[in-house]
């Protein structure tokens, strides 16, 4: 076999991680290299260094360490049953274009993942190896996140927690019986353990231990994972669910969803299609208004008929329009928990109006300089100079409401 | 009408000097011209201000300050005008910082959401170039240069960002407007602007950035307006991998329709000759297990109630194969479903604790659980328990029954009233029945006390010392019918 040359691995490798969301590189013990005596930083914020044409950030070098995969996932393009290239870097190479990108400002690090080659612990040796030689041999203090092959040991686990700033696991699917088919090499069980070890590993890290002493740090960015969304038959409800379950169980920082997307060399098991970029969209706003807008999760789904999100309204406007007695608010009085409610305005606008409304009534003209646009909280405010009389219970509101949602968001709509 | 001159653009100290002796002279913003450096004034220009009186002063709120830090930075010409309006208006308005929605106060707060924002797109766009790739060889430092143009003048404001990630690397960063040096030792200096012509060409790893830039890019799901909402064009000049975005987005189209028409591919021939390890099987539902190891395997596949789904994982009893003391508590907590041991929570430390006390070596006893999987419901971020049902303890009861079948065990103390449910198979109060309660079905004498959680829960001390030394006393009577049986 002829021997690849770096650009050609990188090629193939980077296009082997590209169906992972993450790309965050926020979060993160802050620390720097003002000493000299290292290189890199974390801010804590992150920084997006690029946007490739699909609008999504490019924040660190997300590659596989090797797309060789004894695995054969339906939905992957490195099953191994797909005819795909493969390749492999060395721990040097990966380093080493760590290194040359973060120098020249490219990147924040590294987030590398890996098909299972030979066994599971072998996989995860290799992938802690990478970000202990650029930690240890290089000083190294830019971020890294490193994939958790399920099925790893513990100690492996554990191992990686030391030198990463993130962690994750992918739990794939998220209906369980699903991935049993489209993934039968994984088992449902070995994800949960390995998300049970990290959690317990960043829990260990924030104490400290019996003697007094700090703990070792220990993946200060939290973990996070990634559903495959459309790839089996779980419905949105189901899978707000199942997030809502992780998130509680594991304390993850984000869940991502990723619309599963078509790949080349597809399999057989699976439909070919475009993917769903509204769906996976609609998910993350529902996603956020459990987490940040003090919305239950059965609110959420009375709005969703057959346990899909409208595609139409966002799932915030879909509930106001859905509860229209719990409207219209008055900005002036209500608490801050009800102004959460209100369609249009974020939790930076209600943080603004909050800070105004004890020093002055609040107007409508308040409202559109808080929330930069007046469209959807016009019909469930009254203000001071402001009351929306029929327009709450209007019956032409739902569709009006949805053109104007649909010029508010351009971003995700459909593409073609 | 007066005139004020500032020395550059970043004149924050000189605008201070000038808008404090303005606003105690009495001057209104409407009566103030505001100039930078020698460009020859327009025709209102007027007089400097005059000299404020001696003594007289007021204070300026530490956000106008601030504020002013940040739009100083702006590249709007009336960013001055709009300063002193602010520090103007606020001597009857004293609460107008706070009045985010007033028309000025959110025009300031624009202008320093559009300098954080260059601020960081500088840290996100600046591309450096290696201009000494000898380095070695020649003994040199390692030296990297950019060539940036930001919207907004945060060259200074946000050269802190470099410093702290390259360290002993040295570095510039070459804008029209100034220059920053770095010299990886410490010494952080400035120098006038430069034009493009001065900043170094081609780095060789531009080639790599491209291919990965093109790589990781998913033409499926190809969106150019909302990239260049976040990469807006502007900045596309300085960046080594726009030159290939034209051509990504063409191709995406074409890409995207060829990948969802393309008939799915026979499998690749590797697919026979490599060694699958497929996961184990589930054991069929009623096999018996033969051994310890063999339950602890067994129960992971355990579809026996529904209470697998929302669990870690099941946990299995632990310690020695044939342990003559047998300690049953009620079902994991929250640390041991993600552990996988039984009693590894904050009851566990409860239970050590009490077994050291009791004279009982915990290693030497088999302890386990009455149910296997953890119940509980989600409260906002957390997992907390809830108690399971009968039908859930009489399904988990066949695998305690597997587990006393064998260890047999010559005493089994029962932790709470789940145990004493699974144990003696009805259920009990604990505190009527605590101590012996009799021969057990299928062997053993049993015993019961309370579940080390219970002690938790007692809120006032002296009555929880209280029962904790009865439970101590539980577990050393219990422990001492072993000599008897």
């Amino acid at each position: 076999m002829a021997t690849l040359t770096l650009r050609r691995k990188l090629e193939i490798l980077a296009d082997a991680a590209k169906y992972d969301a993450s790309c965050a590189s926020s979060g993160g013990r802050k620390r720097d290299s003002r000493d000299g005596q290292g290189i890199g930083a974390i801010n804590g914020m992150g920084v997006c260094h690029a946007y490739t044409p699909d609008g999504r950030c490019v924040s660190l070098l997300k590659i596989l360490l090797t797309n060789f995969c004894v695995f054969d996932c339906a939905y992957c393009i490195n099953r191994l049953s797909s005819n795909v290239e493969r390749a492999r870097f060395s721990v040097e190479e990966v380093v080493r274009l760590t290194l040359d990108f973060y120098k020249r400002n490219y990147i924040e690090g590294l987030f590398l993942s890996s098909g299972v080659i030979r066994s599971a612990d072998y996989t995860q040796e290799q992938l802690n190896l990478v970000a202990k030689t650029l930690r240890e041999t290089h000083g190294y203090r830019g971020y890294i996140h490193l994939k958790i092959v399920a099925g790893a040991s513990p100690e492996l686990a554990t191992e990686a927690g030391f030198y990463a700033d993130r962690l994750s696991v992918n739990v794939e699917l998220p209906d369980e019986t699903a991935l049993a088919r489209l993934a039968p090499e994984k088992t449902p069980g070995e994800i949960k353990r390995a998300m049970g070890v990290v959690r317990l590993g960043i829990e260990g890290g924030k104490g400290r231990s019996y003697t007094g002493k700090t703990a070792r740090v220990f993946a200060s960015a939290g973990q996070s994972t990634q559903m495959i969304v459309g790839a089996d038959a779980a419905t949105d409800t189901e899978i707000l669910a199942r997030s809502e379950s992780l998130y509680g169980s594991y304390g993850l920082k984000r869940v991502y969803y990723s619309a599963f997307s078509p790949i080349p060399d597809s399999s057989a098991a699976l439909p070919s299609e475009r993917p769903h970029l509204m769906r996976e969209h609609r998910l993350y706003q529902a996603d956020w208004l459990m987490r940040f807008y003090g919305f239950e999760r059965e609110e959420i789904a009375s709005a969703a008929p057959g346990g899909m999100l409208d595609p139409a309204l966002d799932p915030k406007l879909a509930w106001a329009l859905a509860n229209r007695d719990r409207f219209p608010v008055n900005v002036n009085r209500a608490d801050r928990e009800l102004l959460l409610r209100i369609p249009g305005l974020g939790v930076k606008a209600v943080n603004r109006l909050i800070g105004v409304r004890r020093h002055k009534r609040l107007t409508l003209e308040d409202l559109r300089r808080a929330s930069g646009g007046l469209k959807r909280v016009r019909p469930f405010v009254t203000t001071a100079d402001w009351s929306p009389g029929g327009l709450t219970d209007s019956e032409t509101l739902s569709a009006r409401l949805a053109g104007a949602a649909k010029a508010a968001e351009p971003h995700q709509l459909t593409l073609f | 009408m007066y005139g004020v001159r500032l020395q550059d653009p970043l004149d924050l100290a000189g605008w201070r000097r000038a808008a404090r002796a303005l606003r105690l002279g009495g001057v209104a913003p409407e009566q103030v011209a505001w100039r930078v450096g020698d460009a020859s004034g327009g025709l209102f220009d007027g007089p400097p201000p005059p000299e404020p009186p001696s003594g007289a002063g007021f204070s300026a709120p530490r956000e106008l300050l601030d504020l002013a830090a940040d739009l100083v930075c702006h590249r709007s010409d009336d960013r001055f005008d709009l300063l002193y309006r602010l520090l103007w208006r606020l001597k009857d308005e004293p609460a107008l910082l706070r009045i985010t929605t007033d028309a000025d106060v959110a025009e300031a707060h624009l202008r320093r959401k559009a300098v954080q924002q260059a601020t960081h797109k500088m840290h996100a766009f600046v591309r450096f170039r290696l201009v000494n790739p000898a380095f070695e060889a020649a003994g040199e430092r390692e030296t990297y240069v950019a060539w940036f143009e930001p919207p907004h003048r945060v060259l200074t404001r946000g050269i802190d960002y470099f410093v702290k990630r390259m360290g002993r690397l040295a570095f510039s960063i070459l804008t029209p407007d100034a220059c920053a040096h770095w010299d990886g030792a410490g010494g952080l200096s400035f120098t006038p602007g430069l034009e493009r012509r001065e900043a170094p060409g081609e780095d060789e790893l531009e080639t790599y950035w491209r291919t990965y830039f093109a790589s990781v890019f998913n033409p499926a799901r190809v969106n150019p307006r909302l990239m260049t909402q976040h990469m807006p064009r502007r900045y596309w000049g300085n960046l080594p991998e726009a030159a290939v975005i034209p051509e990504l987005a063409a191709a995406a189209r074409g890409r995207t329709d060829a990948m969802v028409e393309a008939a799915p591919t026979p499998p690749s021939p590797r697919t026979g000759r490599v060694q699958v390890k497929r996961a184990p099987a589930p054991p069929p539902p009623d096999a018996a297990p033969a051994d310890l190891p063999e339950v602890a395997a067994a129960i992971q596949a355990c579809r026996r109630c529904d209470l697998w789904r929302h669990a870690t994982q099941g946990v299995p009893g632990e310690g020695p194969p044939q342990a003559p003391l047998m300690l049953v508590g009620e079902q994991p907590g929250d640390m041991e479903d993600l552990a996988g041991h039984p009693f590894v929570g904050p009851a566990g430390e409860v239970l050590n604790r009490a077994l050291a006390e009791a004279g009982v070596n915990r290693e030497e006893a088999y302890v386990t659980n009455a149910v296997k999987h953890f119940k509980h419901e989600l409260r906002g971020k957390r997992r907390l328990h809830s108690r399971p049902n009968g039908t859930e303890i009489e399904a988990c009861r066949w695998w305690l029954q597997t587990e006393r079948r064998l260890v047999r065990p010559k005493v089994i103390v029962a932790l709470g009233a789940t145990a004493a449910t699974a144990v003696f198979g009805r259920a009990l109060s604990v505190l009527k029945n605590r101590g012996v309660v009799g021969e057990v079905e299928g062997g053993g004498l049993g015993f019961l006390t309370v579940h080390p959680s219970y002690l938790l829960r007692i809120p006032e001390p002296g009555e929880k010392a209280r029962a904790y030394d009865a439970f101590v006393a539980d577990l050393a009577a219990a422990h001492a019918l072993l000599k008897a049986a």
